[in-house]
Order: C-alpha cells, then structure tokens, then sequence
C-alpha cells in the first residue's frame, strides 16, 4: 500500500505541476508586456530582451520541461519577483505561515470539539441552539470582515493590540483569532454530527446497559469513534496549514504564503508559484495518508483484512 | 516634601521629548532593492532614502545635482556639441561627484560611475530600460570624481541622467563580471541588502523582512544635511483598510502619497479623524484619460469624440467624487510642467453642444437613442481595471451622462494583468480603454502618439500609441521637440503639441490624478513633488516640529 500510494502521490505531483505551469503560461499577458504598458520608456528593443532573458520567448512546454529537469537536479531555481532562490523567499512566508496556520487551528479545535461535544450531549436544547447559531456565524461571516471588526474593536478602539504587520506574539493574536474563529464552525458541527451519530449505535446502548455514566459513554466509547470524521478532515486541513490564507494576511499584512503565492502567481513568477502550490499539494497528500494512519489506529475495523 | 513635589511638577510640566524614529506605511513591498533592475514605485519610495541619483527634479520641477556638483550646460561649457565618427552630431557632458562615500566609508567615484553604465547597457544583466544607457556611447573618466558622458544624439534633457545608476563597483562588480546574465539574481542588492556600502543616501538599509517591513537607519559616511530620525521603519500593508486601521491604531506615524492610500479613502480619513491628521493632496504627473480606438468607424469620427467630451462633465467628477482633489486635465500635459500651454482652451461641460455636434456626424436622436442611417445605435464600450473604485465610478457616470445625450456605453472591467497585458498592449479595447500615463517632467510622449509607435503583431507589441492615432503634424512636432535646445522654441513647439492633440483628441483627456499623503500633525518638511522623483529623496528634511 505505501509504495502504491507514494507512486500514486508522485504522479499528482507531476500531474498539478504541468497544469499549474499550462495554466499560468495561458494566463493572458506577461511581466514584459505588463511592464511596456507601466513604463514609457521601455522599448521595442528592451521588451524583446527582457522577453528572451527571462525566456519568455520560447514555447511553454519547452521552458516546463526545462523547469522540471532542473527541478529533478534539486534546483528550484530564483524567484524573479524576489529576486533570490525560490527556497530563500519561500522559507520565512512558510515559517510565518505554519505560525499563523496552526495557531489558528489549535484555536479552532480547542474550542470546536468541546461545543461539538457539548451540542451533541441534548440535541435541540438550548445550549445545542445556542452553538449551533455561533457554529453557523462563524462559518457565514466574511474573514475580511471579522479580521476588520476585530482590528477596529482591540488596535483602534480600544489600542490593546497591534493592527497588524507588528512583531512578536502580540501580532499574532488578531489574526489567528480570526482564522480560528472561521474554523470553529466547521469542527464543531463535524463532531455534533459525529456525536449524534454514533449515539444511536449498538455499542452505545450497550455501554448503557452495562450501567456507564453518561460522561462515561460519551468520553469512553462514543468519542474514539466520532473522532474519526474530525481527524480525516484534520488530515486533508494539513494543506491549508502551508497554503496559507490569502484575505487574512491581507488584512493583517502577514507576510505568509497565501500572499506570496498570489504575488507569484499574478506576477508570472514561475518558479515560486509553482514551488509554493506544489508544497501546498504534497502537504495535502500527506495528510490525507496521514489521516487514512489515524483512521486505521482509531477505527480497528479497518485495520481488518 | 515639597522639594519633592517641585520636582514631580516639573516633570510632568517637562514636554515629552519627540520619538526619533518614524514609521511610514506604504502598500507595496519591493521585488529588488536593485536600483536599475525592474521599476517599482515602492522601491523608488525606499531607496531616495538610501541612495541618492545623480541628478533628479525637485519639488519645483526643475533639474538639480544630488550627487554631482554642478548641472551641466551648454552656458556653463560642462556640455558641448561634438562631432561622432560617423559624422552625426552627439554630445559631451561632463558632471563631478560631489564629496560622497558609500555607507561603509569607500567613496563615490567616477568608476562607480562607469559601473552603472556597463551593467545598464549589457543586454543581459537584467536592466529593463536600456534606452538611456545605450544612448551613452562612452564615458571618459578625468579623475576619481570628474568623468564626461559622450551621448549619441543631440536632445534637449541631455543633462538629465536621474535613471544613470551609480552603483558600488567595489561590491558588485566582481558579482556582475562573474556571470553577467546570473547577475540579477546574485547582485549584492537583493543578496546582501543590508551592507552599508551598496547605500550612499542620509539612511541606510539595517534590516529587511520579506513582505512586512524595511529598517532604515542613519548612514554614519552620508555627506549631506544630518537627518532627524534614528530610523525609519518603512511598513508593508497592502489593504487599504488595514493601512487606515494601523494609522489610527499607531501602529504606524504616516501613509505615504506616493504608495499609499486610493485619494478618496484618504479625503475620507482626513474629515472623519483631522485633528489627528493632515491629508495633503498633490496631483501628479499621472494622466487619467479614455484613449480611443480610432478603427471603430463611430470614433473614428473628430466630431463624435469632441461631442463625448463635451457630454462629460468632469468638473462635477472631480468635485464629488475626489473632493476637488483631482484636477481636471485639458490636454496630456499637466498645468504644473513648465511647458503647459496656459490659454489652452477648457471644454465644458455642454451636453447641447455634444448633441449637436452629434446631429451634424449623422448620429440622429430615435427614441432616446443616437442611431445612424441605417438605425443602428451609437454603442461603445469601456473597458477598465476592475478593482478601481475610482475608476469604476467615473465609467459609471460618464454612463449616465452619454446616456443623457442618447448614447449608449457599455462598462467592462477586467483585471489589471488582463487589462495591461492584453487588452490595451495588444489593442483589443473595441471602444476605448480608461486608464493613466505616467511620464516624467517635460517628457515627450512619443510612445504614445507617435505614428511609429502603434503597436501590433509585427513590432512584438510595443510602443504605446494604442488608440492607433497617426498625424505627420504630431510626428514632426515630437521630433522637433526633442533635438530643440532653445527654451523658447521648445515651449512653443510644446504649446503647439498641446493644440494639435486637444483639436485631434485621439484620447479623452480626464484628470491629473492626485497622490493622498497622510501625515500625522506635527511632522513637517514633507514636500510632495507630483513627479516620479519622490519626496523621499529630501527625507533630511523631515522632522517632528
């Protein structure tokens, strides 16, 4: 399974770099003709310089294959919109990143699966009413928004905290709490959901029966299993944890890969775009083996024959 | 205890000693901190603070020294005619350094000089403007801080060399001599941006964080007026609201006009929070107009654009939408160069005129509709950047104004990389396209109403003459310009310009757009120059009064 599924992994990698490399090359315009239209004094001269400098004059293919060989001599090449190699420029933003990111989700589960939990323990109640309207606004409510009412609300009304673009823990508070607040939502209503799904089983009723506490129940025996959802989905967020979030270091002037990779991508800046979206991929793919692991050590059925 | 009580008085009577150090919030992070490689306003914003051109116009538009002595001309005989070996005319001018060092202590010289230039016009060390630098066909150095410029060709602005980069030769030639074409990537620049000696300017770059912000501090070896601040944080903040957020939060001292915040947000920021702020506006060089296609038979028509410029009202635009900010342009020259014609005659705002007008090109009102003989309606399309308030206002009343004389405007926005780099580079924009050139002090606008310049398939695209506009009058007039060295002769060959294009309107002229500068009370010498060399090339002038 785990040569299979490493192949496998390998060919999507080889799959999303060729289409990324198609896709950007398609994009209408390139970094020369955006600079001829910026600058008056670019010539004609200059523009067809810049263009084979750069190698913008050859066929897309050709300078993707060309990318890839050098990719497989472990050379990532330079970002043109940085102007340094592809890994110096994407070490800090993925640092910054990884920061925020999990910070961000370590937010969203401590406070998600207790709700989760909580909802679940009387359905229709009002407490399960009462997180079920806050798990919903937090997944209605615009990041941009939240990110901008909270700056209003903690850096310029009331000063306690930076708004933005600051350094140290101070700086991380607002945007994590807005990346985690969007989060909560999301785990909370997967592990109600759970929760309330695995209460109707057999097990559950005979744990009853054998005269558990509830607490018991919930935490011994319905938990382990509802948590198998929650940890799949933990598995596929691993991507999100290196992509970054685009709208939220926006806001915050966070220096993450979510802007880097736009900045590349908008910018022609193959090299970066292509190393930053293919990081982000591989991530995805191992947390998806990594949630299948946890899949098959938390649920023993799986691990059967 | 009362001695005490004195003292405890006195320290709080005492005024609380101003901050040295002052944080700028700007809205776009720097791709190289090259100087010649790849032209960026936010890098330009930097590095006049770090690195000082040889010459540059200031505040009042006029060309001075910043790292040469004296400006050279033919009155003074530091420049002088001279005959080429292929028997056409050139010039030789000669500039002397002024008494500068690097910011480790090496000095500025005449190699520095030489440098720049070998790296400018190497066709693959990555220097996007080569124009300038191939225009130099040598350079003759005297002594360590004498050298003479021999230029190819007799123009006017032969002693303008602001975009002549005059870089460390003893850090980076090794880097550009080793591998030419490697250069761009290995410049000590972008590799080692925070030694002193690749920075000659009042501050030098301490500290870099990819993205977020840029560290200045005091250059020990600058030889100029000391500057007030220790250091300058200069602060990456893309969003235009979370720019305004940290200003009020003071998470930074002032937004920069250049860089900064859209003209409308600013005039905003400066009603709602003025006792804190000053909002300085300063129009710039920035032409916003409507360049035209004139293939499309209806544009094509004089009488139909003058009547699509009599039915705008852009005085009212300017007035509501940018708080009167944003003046309203009447030719491609803006009223602060020196040779903007001043009795250029205004267009009002005249819708009865413009139906006329109409009536006269065949373009009869039916049902509230201009239609032509065979009915069809006069129906054009804008195209502009999406993600422009601005911008998408102005079409959106120009909408409601041409509509008022019975033509019909289509809107469509696309985003800028689209826009730029397909729509209007390659001359897709059916109608016409809204957008702002950007020049320089007495700039000549070839690229764009040249004959030569109209780009398609077969130049690669190139020149900026998008709307196709071809008068022999306008080429001879462009070419006169240049090579006239007579100031008077000039100024009416450029007054004659102004004319032509304002009788033949190959683009609807619009506004001058106005930089927003942001400044909190209290800090003054701040001069906003409205042309592409920025007020931070005078940043010792700053302070906190």
């Amino acid at each position: 399974m785990g040569v299979t599924r490493l192949l496998q992994s390998l060919a999507v990698l080889l799959a999303m770099s060729a289409l990324v490399y198609g896709l950007m090359a398609l994009m209408p315009g390139d970094p020369i003709d955006l600079m001829i239209a910026g600058d008056p004094h670019l010539s004609a001269a200059d523009a067809l310089r810049l263009k084979a400098l750069y190698g913008l004059d050859q066929p897309w293919g050709e300078r993707y294959l060309r990318w890839l060989a050098r990719l497989l001599h472990g050379d990532l090449g330079y970002s043109r919109l940085y102007a340094k190699p592809v890994a110096a420029a994407l070490a800090p933003a993925l640092l910054n990143t990884l920061i925020l990111s999990s910070t961000a989700l370590a937010v969203s589960l401590v406070l998600a699966l207790p709700l989760g939990l909580l909802a679940a323990w009387r359905p229709g109640s009002m407490a399960d009413r009462a997180i079920n309207l806050f798990a919903f606004a937090s997944l209605s409510l615009p990041t941009f928004w939240l990110g901008l009412m909270l700056i209003a609300l903690f850096a310029v009304q009331l000063g306690w905290l930076p708004a933005g673009g600051g350094d140290g823990a101070s700086a991380l508070l607002l945007p994590a709490a807005t990346l985690g607040l969007a989060g909560i939502g999301q785990f909370t209503r997967h592990m109600r959901a759970a929760m309330i799904g695995e209460a109707h089983h057999d097990y559950v009723r005979t744990a009853r029966a054998k005269g558990c506490s509830p607490i018991q129940v919930v935490l011994g025996h319905q938990l382990r299993n509802a948590l198998i959802p929650v940890v799949v989905i933990l598995g596929l967020e691993l991507g999100g944890l290196f992509s970054g979030a685009l709208i939220t270091e926006t806001v915050f002037a966070w220096p993450g890969m979510g802007r880097l990779v736009f900045e590349a991508v908008m910018g022609n800046d193959f090299n970066l775009a292509l190393i930053g979206l293919l990081l982000t991929t591989a991530a995805t793919l191992t947390g998806s083996v990594l949630a299948d692991f946890a899949t098959r050590w938390l649920d023993p059925r799986v691990r059967r024959p | 205890m009362r001695r005490l009580l004195i003292v405890l008085l006195l320290a709080f009577a005492a005024p609380v000693a101003a901050k040295d150090d002052l944080v700028i919030g700007v809205s776009q992070f720097p791709a190289t901190f090259h100087p010649a490689i790849e032209s960026m306003l936010a890098k330009t914003y930097i590095l006049s603070m770090v690195r000082r051109p040889l010459t540059a116009y200031d505040a009042d538009w006029k060309l001075v020294c910043l790292l040469c002595e004296r400006l050279p001309s033919l009155e003074n005989g530091l420049a002088r005619l001279e005959r080429l070996p292929d028997a056409r005319q050139g010039m030789a001018v000669t500039y002397t350094l002024t008494d500068a060092s690097w910011g480790d202590g090496v000095p500025v010289t005449s190699e520095d000089v030489v440098f720049g230039w070998q790296v400018g016009r190497h066709p693959q060390s990555g220097v996007a403007e080569g124009e300038l630098y191939r225009r130099i066909l040598a350079i003759d150095v005297q002594d360590a801080r004498t050298f003479t410029l021999h230029l190819d060709r007799v123009t006017f602005d032969y002693n303008a060399v602001n975009d002549l980069a005059v870089l460390p030769a003893h850090l980076d030639r090794v880097r550009f001599e080793a591998a030419p074409a490697e250069y761009r990537n290995r410049t000590a620049y972008d590799q080692d941006t925070t030694n002193p000696g690749l920075w000659n300017g009042p501050y030098r770059i301490a500290q870099v964080t990819q993205g977020a912000s840029v560290v200045l501090e005091r250059n020990p070896h600058w030889h100029g007026k000391p500057p007030f601040f220790s250091r300058i944080v200069v602060k990456i903040v893309e969003n235009s609201a979370a720019l305004e957020a940290n200003l009020l939060a003071g998470g930074i001292d002032m937004i920069a006009g250049e860089v900064g915040l859209p003209l409308e947000r600013a005039v905003a920021l400066g009603k709602r929070h003025g006792d804190r702020f000053r909002v300085v506006t300063k129009p710039s060089l920035a032409y916003e107009h409507l360049d035209l296609n004139l293939t499309n038979p209806a544009l094509a028509d004089p009488r139909v654009r003058r009547a699509l410029l009599l039915a705008s009202d852009r005085a009212t635009m300017s007035r509501q939408l940018f708080g009167g900010g944003q003046p309203v342009a009447e030719g491609c020259v803006t009223p602060l160069d020196w040779v903007h014609d001043p009795d250029l005659a205004a267009v009002p705002y005249d819708p009865d005129a413009a139906g006329r007008l109409l009536d006269q090109a065949g373009w009869l009102l039916r049902d509230g509709w201009r239609r032509d003989g065979a009915g069809n309606v006069l129906s054009l399309e804008l195209v502009t950047t999406s993600g422009n308030r601005s911008r998408e206002l102005v079409a959106q009343v120009l909408q409601a104004e041409w509509k008022a004389v019975g033509i019909e405007l289509r809107i469509k926005t696309e985003p800028p990389r689209v826009f730029f780099g397909d729509t209007v580079t390659k001359r897709k924009f059916t109608g016409m396209a809204m957008f702002a050139w950007y020049s320089a002090p007495e700039s000549v606008p070839r690229s764009m109403l040249s004959s030569t310049m109209i780009p398609s398939a077969t130049n690669g695209w190139s020149g900026q003459n998008y709307t196709g506009y071809a008068n022999p009058r306008m080429d001879a007039l462009l070419d006169a310009i240049e090579t006239e060295l007579d100031r008077d002769k000039r100024q009416h060959l450029w007054f004659e310009l102004q004319r032509l294009y304002a009788e033949d309107l190959p683009a609807l002229p619009l506004f001058f757009k106005a930089d927003a500068h942001v400044w909190p009370k209290g800090l003054v010498g701040i001069v906003p120059t409205g042309h592409q060399d920025l007020s931070t090339l005078w940043v010792e002038n700053w302070r906190w009064e």
